[in-house]
């Protein structure tokens, strides 16, 4: 009699995990019904999720389209990498001359470049290197000087993020060979998001390359002690774009879902988010709305360093890559 | 940072108390994904471990050392391999399955099927032979007399299967690598902590690690109060 006992509440503790199971699958078969609405993959750097836009673009976009989006957040090396596979419909990334290549093999097309901010090299309150207000090159001289006598350190991103390949465009145009310098052991790398990055740059007290609206977000909610020492400034200029997966390679991918995207994202509405992004919090926008710069010529200096930094032949965008969407460069 | 933890034990209360949707989501897909990777690995991992428990063959010893030291398989290195199998670009892309819960509990299925096999096969060989032996004088068939085994060593049988579950539900290599942490997809407790912590949002990843600790504590208590009631 015992051992039958024993043996019901079994069944009865197997029945119930079966049922969880089930309902569950069926939850879920649930949640997936809705087969009329498109689905589009969007791989993108990790300062435009982290920060939180990506989150409100979605919820507005989502509301007005029958298209729901799907954000990898990964570093701009990878996100390009997973477009090349076919794994995303499009790319939101930050690294000019990996997206120029990318267009030049063919893998994207449409791009389109809708926001910019500024890099900023940060530090510690104390600044050894004495950095403060030079510019980038002079800045980055000093670190490496200091560093090596062992006074200051320096995180690299290390993960051929953006801002890992500005940083290596940045010690180039300060006449290092980065391949050398981090060998040094004031120098390193952590392979890592630009929240990690910050965090580890902190305990160390060490300097690093971030993006202002990272940055903003860890600083206001007092993550980090570090301070901007070097910001603003043509070489720190920072260019966000959009770039379809080109359909001819990977017909499956949803074309059509990332043309109707990129138009959100540089229609009124989508750059009025971008702008506006932030600002409650922080007392400043994390991100710059660049569609209306470029076209109207409000700022010419500051549009002259965007075209100079993010065009390819003196266009956003050459002709022979807008195969299936003209209406974007009307 | 007692602060912090503490403030996510409040946050991880008050998310629950509040049932707040998105958390609840969350919380059901981990247990979904990960439950259903738990049964499907016993599909074939409790016959494995069995097998290999009962039987004796050439290379048993050799299989037991080979799922033995498949124990401690890295996440990430079973994610990569994964991922580059179910890519677009790769031997079974045409599945589609990159980025979907089932993806995920396919991952985990397979990531949990060592500790399956080697804790069932453990459980089976701890039973007494004669049991088997005694169920076969009795008239009993090599599958009757197998399943007279399997009901006595239930416990270890079932510990094999939660502590799977609970290796599976922790996991975040392969949940991150072939779930992709797509919002309101893929995005289960172990991805949430990642991205939150990532975010600088650390009171709300401590509030999902903690619930993350509850689900596994709670389900290693509720099997062995149900053990101690059938034993």
């Amino acid at each position: 009699m015992k051992i039958k006992i024993g043996i019901g509440i079994w069944a009865i503790a197997i029945a119930i995990m079966v049922i969880v199971s089930v309902a569950g699958t069926a939850y879920y078969l649930g949640a997936f019904s809705q087969a009329a609405r498109g689905r589009l993959v969007v791989s993108t750097t990790t300062s435009l999720y982290d920060t939180g836009l990506l989150d409100v673009i979605e919820d507005r976009f989502e509301a007005e389209y029958p298209i729901d989006l799907y954000f990898i957040s990964v570093g701009t090396g990878l996100a390009i990498e997973h477009a090349q596979r076919g794994d995303a419909d499009m790319i939101l990334v930050h690294a000019p001359s990996e997206e120029f290549s990318f267009l030049k093999e063919g893998y994207g097309v449409c791009r389109k470049i809708v926001a910019y901010n500024f890099f900023a090299i940060v530090g510690p309150e104390a600044d050894p290197a004495k950095i403060e207000g030079l510019s980038p090159s002079q800045a980055l001289t000093r670190i490496v000087e200091t560093g090596r006598s062992g006074g200051a350190v320096w995180v690299s991103r290390g993960d051929d993020s953006g801002t890992h390949i500005k940083e290596k465009s940045l010690w180039e145009a300060a006449g290092f060979e980065w391949k050398t310098l981090r060998e040094e052991d004031w120098y390193r790398e952590a392979g890592a998001s630009m929240g990690k990055t910050l965090q580890i740059s902190n305990e160390f007290s060490a300097y690093t390359l971030a993006d202002m609206g990272t940055y903003l977000k860890y600083q206001s909610e007092q993550l980090i002690v570090l301070k901007v020492l070097v910001g603003q400034g043509k070489e720190l200029l920072n260019v966000y774009s959009a770039i379809a997966v080109n359909q001819t390679l990977h017909p499956d991918a949803n074309f059509d879902g990332a043309i109707t995207f990129i138009q959100y994202l540089i229609s009124k509405e989508g750059q009025g988010i971008i702008e506006e992004y932030g600002r409650d919090q922080y007392e400043q926008s994390l991100f710059y709305p660049a569609v209306s710069l470029l076209k109207e010529n409000t700022d010419p200096a500051l549009a002259q360093w965007i075209k100079e930094y993010g065009f390819l032949n003196g266009s956003e965008c050459p002709p022979e890559y807008r195969g299936g969407c003209p209406e974007l460069y009307g | 940072m007692v602060w912090e933890i503490l403030e996510g034990f409040k946050r991880a209360i008050e998310l629950v108390l509040s049932g707040d949707p998105t958390v609840i989501q969350i919380t059901l897909r981990s247990l979904y994904v990960s439950g259903a990777a738990a049964l499907l690995s016993a599909l074939w991992s409790l016959p494995l471990g069995l097998i290999i428990g009962l039987k004796d063959f050439t290379g048993k010893r050799f299989l037991k050392g080979l799922f033995n030291a498949l124990l401690g398989i890295p996440t990430v290195a079973l994610g990569l391999i994964l991922y580059l199998v179910f890519s677009k670009a790769g031997p079974l892309g045409f599945l589609h399955l990159l980025y979907t819960p089932q993806a995920i509990t396919i991952g985990q299925a397979i990531l949990i099927t060592p500790i399956m096999v080697s804790l069932t096969t453990g459980a089976v060989e701890a039973v007494d032979p004669e049991i088997r032996d005694l169920a076969k004088t009795l008239g009993a068939s090599e599958i009757q007399a197998s399943m007279a085994v399997l009901r006595e060593s239930k416990g270890g049988v079932s510990l094999a299967f939660i502590a799977s579950f609970n290796r599976a539900i922790a996991e975040l290599g392969v949940a991150l690598m072939l779930g992709g942490n797509l919002r309101g997809v893929t995005r289960v407790l172990t991805t949430t902590v990642a991205l939150e912590t990532t975010r600088g949002e650390i009171v709300l990843g401590i509030a999902m690690a903690i619930l993350l600790l509850l689900i596994v504590f709670g389900v290693s208590i509720a099997i062995n109060l149900v053990q101690r009631r059938t034993t």
